[in-house]
C-alpha cells in the first residue's frame, strides 16, 4: 500500500477554486469538477474549505450501494461508481457523512473524486493537490508533511454514533486531536440570524469614523 | 469619427465575449497529445511555469511544470484554464476595416497601406506628435523594446506610453528615489526567511495566489504576518495582526509606524549612518505622527499601530510587500517611499529574509517598464532626457540623437489630449484603456474624436471596437521571447503553436509598418532572438542591465535575475551583440552589503508629509469607493471574460458593502443598487459582507460597458508617476429603482454569450475550421 497521503487544510484555503478548475481537466469526467469548495459563510468571513472525497476505510457510500457499484482499491482509493453497475439510486449521495458523491441525471450515474486514479496509480500527484497555490491540498508522505509545516493531521471522525477513519487527513490547528461532529446542531446554528455577529472584524469601528449611518440615509 | 459601428448587442453577437468551455477536439485521454511545451502563464506578474499540451498545432490542455522553481507546479484558476483562449471562436483571424455596418474583411496589404497613409496624412497635417501609440505589458521584453524603438524611429512620435502606467509605476518611481533602481529587492525565496511580513494594500490570495505559499512557508517557520487593508481579504483572515485602514490613509499609518520605531529606539543606527542619506528630514517629518494622530486618520486603533511598529522594528528579519492598493493613489509614490523609509530605518534590506517589494500585477509589468515603451524612458531603464543616455541609444540604433524624440506624455494624458483634439491619430497594441483607465465615459468620448485609430490585438476588445483598422496579432503562445517576473527573474516564453487564419506575430506587423513608413533600415530583424540581442546591447550599462543574459542561459538556469551586466573588456567595449559575454550569474538579491544604485552608492530617505487623496467623502458623496480584482479574472478581462469556467466562477461584478451600511440603506444581498460618483453611475447587485470597512464599498473592475467600475473612478494623477487614483473615490449608494433594475438585468444579459446560444450568422463551424490554421 502506498505511503502517499492526502491532506486537506482549510486554514490555508484562499477560496481560489484552482482545485476545482484543475479537477475538471481530468478526461474521465470531461469538464466537470469532482471536488467542491464550501463558503463557510461568505457574509461573515472569507473562510472557505475545499472538499474532496475522504476515501473512507469502510466507505458508507459503498456499504449502502444496492448494486455493488462502488469499489475501493487495494491502496485505499474509493472509486466513482462503475457505469455498468450504477442504477442511479442516489443512496450513496444520501449516505455519505461528508456530502461528497453526486448524482448526474444526464448520465444517470454517481460520480465523485477518485483521487485522480489515472495519475496517482502511476506515481503522479492528483491534479488538485498539484496546483493548489496555498497547499491547502497537499499530497505526499506523512513525514514530508510534518517536515514542512505544523498542524495536526487527523483521519478519525465521529459523526454521532459512527466512527469513520479515512485515507485523507484533515489538518487541524496544533494540539487539536479529534473531530467529534454533531452535524445537525452545527447546521442549525448556521441559520441563526446572529450566528456570525462575533466574527465582524470591523466591530471596533463604531460609530463609522467618517459618517454617521443616520446622516448617510438622510442624504441618499 | 471613430464611433463604434455596431450596437453593444451586435458586437456581442459577432465578436463576443463568447464563453468557451472545452479544448479543441473535446476532452481527450491524458496521453493524447503531440508535444508538451515548457512555457509560462500568460497572465499576472508571477509568470508561473506551465507545460502546454499541443495537438495538431492547437493548445489542448496543460500539465503542471514541477521543475520551475517559482511555482513548482502550482497554478491559480486562470493559469489552469488559460489554454482555452487558444482556438477561441472570437479570435480575430483577418485584417478588418470599419464600415458603417460593422467590420469588413480586407487584405493585409490594404490594412497596412491604409494605416500607413493615415499616419502620414495626420502627421503631415498636424505634426509628428499628433499621432500617438499605446502599448501593453502583456508583451514580451522583445516586443516592448521593439515598440519603444518603433514609436520613436518609425512613427517618430514622442507620445508613446504603456499600460504599465496603471500598474506599478508608483512603485518604480518610489524605488528609484529610495534605492536608485526599480525592481523588487529580493527573489521571492527570501520571503520564507522573514520573521515578520508586513503586507499592505494587496489582496495576495486573489491577485497573486502563488505568493501565498511563500508567506505561509515563512509562517510555518514562525513568522508573524501583519496585514493592512480596508477589506478582510482571504489572507488577512489568517494574519497575526489585521490593520483595517481607511482607503487613502496608508502614508499616515506608515509614518506613524516609523514614529514608534524611532521613539522606541528600534532603528538600526549603524546601517543608517553607513548606507543612507536624509534620515534627519524623515525623523523630523514623523515627529508628530503619533499612533493617536494616525488612528484618527486611518481608523485603526492606536494600540494596533504600536503593535505593528514594534513587531516590524524588533524582528531580526522582515519583509514589506505591497501592490496596487497603496500604489493606485495620487500619493502612490509617497506611500512607496514611506515603506522604503521603514525598511531603511530598521536596516531590513539587502539581507536574506529582509526586503521591500512590490507585487507585479501585469504579466510582464516588470520587464515591460525597463525597455523603453514608457514615455520618459529608453532601454535599460535609461532617461530619455539625459543627453548621455540618448547618445548611447542613438549609437545602438544607428541614428542621430536628434532623431530620437523627447519625453512624451503618459497614458491618461494621451487620452486627455485626444479628448482635447490635440492628438488626432492612435495606434495601440494589447491595451484596453476603455476598461482599464479611470472615468470611462470621458475616455469613450476621447476615442470617438480620433481621426484615425488602428489596433493590433487578438480579440476585439471594448477599445478595439472603436478602431478604423483592425490588425490581428498574436497570443502569447504563438510567439517566443522573454518576460521578467515580479521577482526580477527573466524567463523564456516558448511558442507551441503558430497564429491561426491570417493573424500574424505582433513584431512582424510592426516591422511591416516601419518598412512602409520608409524607416525599414532601423528594423532589420529576422527573428525575436535578434531583437533580444539588440535589447541586451541597448540595456548595457543602464540600471536594468540585461547584457549578460542570453536565451540559452535563461533556459538552462530556469531564469536569470537582472541586473546581469558585462564582465569582460570586450563585452564592455563592443557595439555588436555577438561579442557580449554571458558570464555574470545575475542578481537575485539587490543591495547586499549596503550597496545601492544612486551615484553616491547610498540609499536615500525621502521625507513624506500627510495629505489627503484627490477626492474625499463629503455631504453629497458620503461613502468611500474602492476597486480591485477577483481571482478568476485578469485586468480588463479581454482574455478571461471569454473563458467559460472562469466567468462562471464570478460572472458579474457585485458591490461589496458591510451589513451595518446595508441596514441603514435597506439593502440586502442580491438587491440591485445604484452607485454614483461625480463621473458616472453603475447599477449592479449587492453583496453584503462584514469583511469590508463599514464606511467603504468595493467593486471589481474587470468588466466593460455599464458594468465597468471605471465609470466611477477619477482621473486624478500622482504628480510623479502619473498613475491614476483608481483606489480612492467618493460615492453614494442607494437601492435601484424598478426602471434601473430592468436596465441592470439588460446589462447583465449583454455581458457574454455561451457557444450554444450564438446567433445563426456567427458561423461557428466555419470559424472553427479557420482556427485549425
Amino acid at each position: 500500500m502506498s505511503d502517499m497521503r492526502f491532506f486537506v487544510d482549510p486554514i490555508r484555503c484562499i477560496g481560489c477554486k484552482a482545485c476545482m478548475q484543475a479537477c475538471s481537466e481530468c478526461d474521465t469526467h470531461k469538464g466537470k469538477s469532482m471536488i467542491h469548495l464550501e463558503y463557510i459563510e461568505r457574509g461573515a468571513s472569507t473562510q472557505t474549505a475545499p472538499m474532496v472525497c475522504m476515501h473512507c476505510d469502510l466507505p458508507t457510500c459503498a456499504a449502502v450501494c444496492p448494486a455493488d457499484a462502488i469499489k475501493r482499491t487495494e491502496d485505499g482509493v474509493v472509486q466513482s461508481s462503475q457505469a455498468p453497475r450504477c442504477i442511479g439510486c442516489s443512496n450513496c449521495v444520501n449516505a455519505c457523512p461528508f456530502g461528497v458523491p453526486r448524482y448526474y441525471p444526464e448520465i444517470d450515474q454517481m460520480l465523485k473524486c477518485d483521487m485522480c486514479y489515472d495519475r496517482t496509480s502511476v506515481g503522479k500527484k492528483p491534479m488538485c493537490a498539484s496546483v493548489c497555490p496555498s497547499e491547502a491540498l497537499f499530497y505526499g508522505t506523512l513525514e514530508e508533511f510534518q517536515s514542512r509545516r505544523g498542524g495536526t493531521p487527523q483521519n478519525s471522525f465521529q459523526f454521532g454514533e459512527q466512527t469513520i477513519t479515512t485515507k485523507v487527513f484533515l489538518v487541524l490547528p496544533d494540539g487539536e486531536i479529534g473531530l467529534d461532529m454533531d452535524v445537525i446542531s452545527h447546521m442549525d446554528a448556521r441559520f441563526e440570524p446572529d450566528a456570525f455577529d462575533h466574527l465582524d472584524p470591523f466591530a471596533h469601528l463604531e460609530p463609522l469614523p467618517m459618517e454617521q449611518p443616520q446622516t448617510l440615509r438622510g442624504r441618499l | 469619427m471613430a464611433n463604434p459601428p455596431l450596437s453593444r448587442e451586435e458586437f456581442l453577437d459577432t465578436y463576443g465575449p463568447t464563453l468557451h468551455y472545452s479544448p479543441p477536439g473535446g476532452f481527450r485521454s491524458v496521453e493524447d497529445y503531440d508535444a508538451l511545451v515548457d512555457t509560462h502563464c500568460c497572465f499576472c506578474g508571477q509568470q508561473c511555469g506551465i507545460r502546454l499540451k499541443v495537438k495538431n498545432n492547437e493548445v489542448v490542455g496543460f500539465e503542471p511544470r514541477y521543475e520551475f522553481p517559482f511555482n513548482k507546479g502550482k497554478l491559480c484558476p486562470k493559469g489552469i484554464k488559460r489554454y482555452l483562449q487558444g482556438s477561441h471562436p472570437d479570435r480575430l483571424l483577418h485584417p478588418m476595416r470599419r464600415t458603417e455596418h460593422g467590420y469588413q474583411q480586407i487584405t493585409w496589404d490594404e490594412a497596412l497601406s491604409e494605416t500607413v497613409s493615415k499616419i502620414q496624412e495626420i502627421q503631415a497635417k498636424y505634426g509628428k506628435d499628433s499621432f500617438a501609440m499605446l502599448s501593453g505589458v502583456s508583451l514580451t521584453n522583445e516586443k516592448s523594446y521593439l515598440v519603444g524603438k518603433f514609436a520613436r524611429l518609425a512613427l517618430q512620435t514622442a507620445n508613446l506610453d504603456y499600460n504599465g502606467r496603471l500598474c506599478m509605476v508608483s512603485a518604480g518611481a518610489g524605488n528609484k528615489k529610495a534605492y536608485g533602481i526599480d525592481r523588487a529587492s529580493n527573489h521571492w525565496e527570501d520571503i520564507t526567511d522573514a520573521k515578520v511580513i508586513f503586507i499592505i494594500g494587496t489582496n495576495i490570495a486573489e491577485c497573486f495566489p502563488i505568493t501565498t505559499d511563500y508567506i505561509w512557508r515563512a509562517r510555518d517557520k514562525g513568522a508573524k504576518i501583519i496585514y493592512a487593508d480596508p477589506r478582510m481579504v482571504p489572507m488577512a483572515r489568517t494574519a497575526d495582526l489585521f490593520l483595517p485602514l481607511r482607503i487613502g490613509s496608508d502614508s499616515a499609518l506608515l509614518m506613524s509606524m516609523l514614529h514608534v520605531i524611532i521613539r522606541d529606539g528600534l532603528t538600526d543606527e549603524a546601517f543608517i549612518e553607513a548606507h543612507t542619506t536624509g534620515f534627519g528630514d524623515v525623523r523630523a517629518a514623523v515627529a508628530d505622527a503619533t499612533p493617536e494622530w494616525a488612528a484618527e486618520i486611518t481608523g485603526v486603533p492606536a494600540a494596533k499601530i504600536e503593535q505593528a511598529a514594534r513587531w516590524y522594528g524588533e524582528a531580526e528579519t522582515g519583509m514589506i510587500l505591497h501592490a496596487r492598493g497603496l500604489e493606485h493613489q495620487v500619493k502612490g509614490v509617497e506611500n512607496v517611499m514611506s515603506c522604503a523609509n521603514l525598511a531603511l530605518a530598521t536596516g531590513k534590506i539587502g539581507k536574506p529574509g529582509c526586503g521591500h517589494s512590490t507585487i507585479t500585477g501585469q504579466g510582464n509589468g516588470q520587464g515591460g517598464r525597463e525597455h523603453g515603451h514608457k514615455c520618459d524612458q529608453l532601454p535599460g531603464n535609461r532617461d530619455i532626457t539625459n543627453p548621455e543616455h540618448r547618445k548611447y541609444i542613438a549609437e545602438v540604433w544607428g541614428c542621430s540623437e536628434d532623431e530620437i524624440p523627447g519625453k512624451g506624455i503618459t497614458a491618461q494624458e494621451i487620452l486627455n489630449e485626444i479628448h482635447a483634439g490635440k492628438i488626432k491619430g492612435l495606434l495601440s497594441i494589447c491595451f484596453n484603456p476603455l476598461i482599464s483607465l479611470p472615468d470611462a465615459n470621458f475616455n469613450r468620448e476621447a476615442l470617438n474624436k480620433l481621426e484615425h485609430y488602428s489596433v493590433i490585438d487578438f480579440f476585439l476588445s471594448e477599445t478595439a471596437q472603436h478602431a478604423d483598422i483592425v490588425l490581428p496579432g498574436s497570443l502569447q503562445e504563438e510567439d517566443e521571447g522573454t518576460t521578467t517576473s515580479g521577482e526580477g527573474r527573466v524567463i523564456k516564453i516558448n511558442a507551441p503553436v503558430t497564429p491561426p487564419g491570417e493573424a500574424r506575430r505582433d513584431w512582424e506587423i510592426l516591422l511591416d509598418i516601419a518598412g512602409r513608413l520608409g524607416r525599414g533600415k532601423y528594423f532589420q530583424f529576422s527573428d525575436t532572438q535578434e531583437i533580444f540581442n539588440e535589447l541586451r546591447l541597448a540595456s548595457r550599462g543602464g540600471t536594468a542591465d540585461y547584457s549578460g543574459i542570453t536565451w540559452e542561459k535563461v533556459v538552462n538556469n530556469q531564469g536569470v535575475f537582472w541586473p546581469c551586466p558585462q564582465t569582460t573588456d570586450e563585452g564592455l567595449a563592443t557595439m555588436h551583440a555577438e561579442n557580449l559575454d554571458d558570464r555574470h550569474p545575475g542578481t537575485p538579491r539587490l543591495y547586499e552589503g549596503g550597496k545601492f544604485y544612486h551615484p553616491d552608492g547610498k540609499a536615500h530617505f525621502n521625507a513624506v508629509s500627510w495629505r489627503e487623496s484627490g477626492e474625499v467623502v463629503d455631504d453629497e458623496y458620503p461613502i468611500w469607493f474602492t476597486t480591485g480584482r477577483v481571482v478568476s479574472q485578469y485586468l480588463s478581462g479581454t482574455q478571461t471574460r471569454r473563458i467559460g469556467p472562469l466567468v462562471d466562477q464570478f460572472p458579474h461584478p457585485k458591490l461589496e458593502l458591510h451589513p451595518r451600511m446595508a441596514k441603514e440603506l435597506n439593502i440586502k444581498t442580491d438587491d440591485w443598487v445604484t452607485i454614483q460618483t461625480r463621473r458616472g453611475e453603475v447599477i449592479i447587485q449587492a453583496n453584503v459582507v462584514n469583511t469590508i470597512r463599514p464606511d467603504t464599498v468595493f467593486m471589481a473592475y474587470h468588466w466593460g460597458g455599464k458594468e465597468s467600475a471605471n465609470l466611477l473612478t477619477q482621473r486624478a494623477l500622482d504628480p510623479i508617476s502619473k498613475i491614476p487614483e483608481f483606489k480612492v473615490s467618493a460615492c453614494r449608494v442607494r437601492l435601484a429603482t424598478p426602471e434601473e433594475q430592468v436596465q441592470g438585468e439588460h446589462t447583465k444579459s449583454l455581458s457574454a454569450r455561451t457557444e450554444k446560444n450564438l446567433p445563426v450568422g456567427y458561423n461557428l463551424a466555419e470559424r472553427r475550421k479557420e482556427l485549425r490554421r
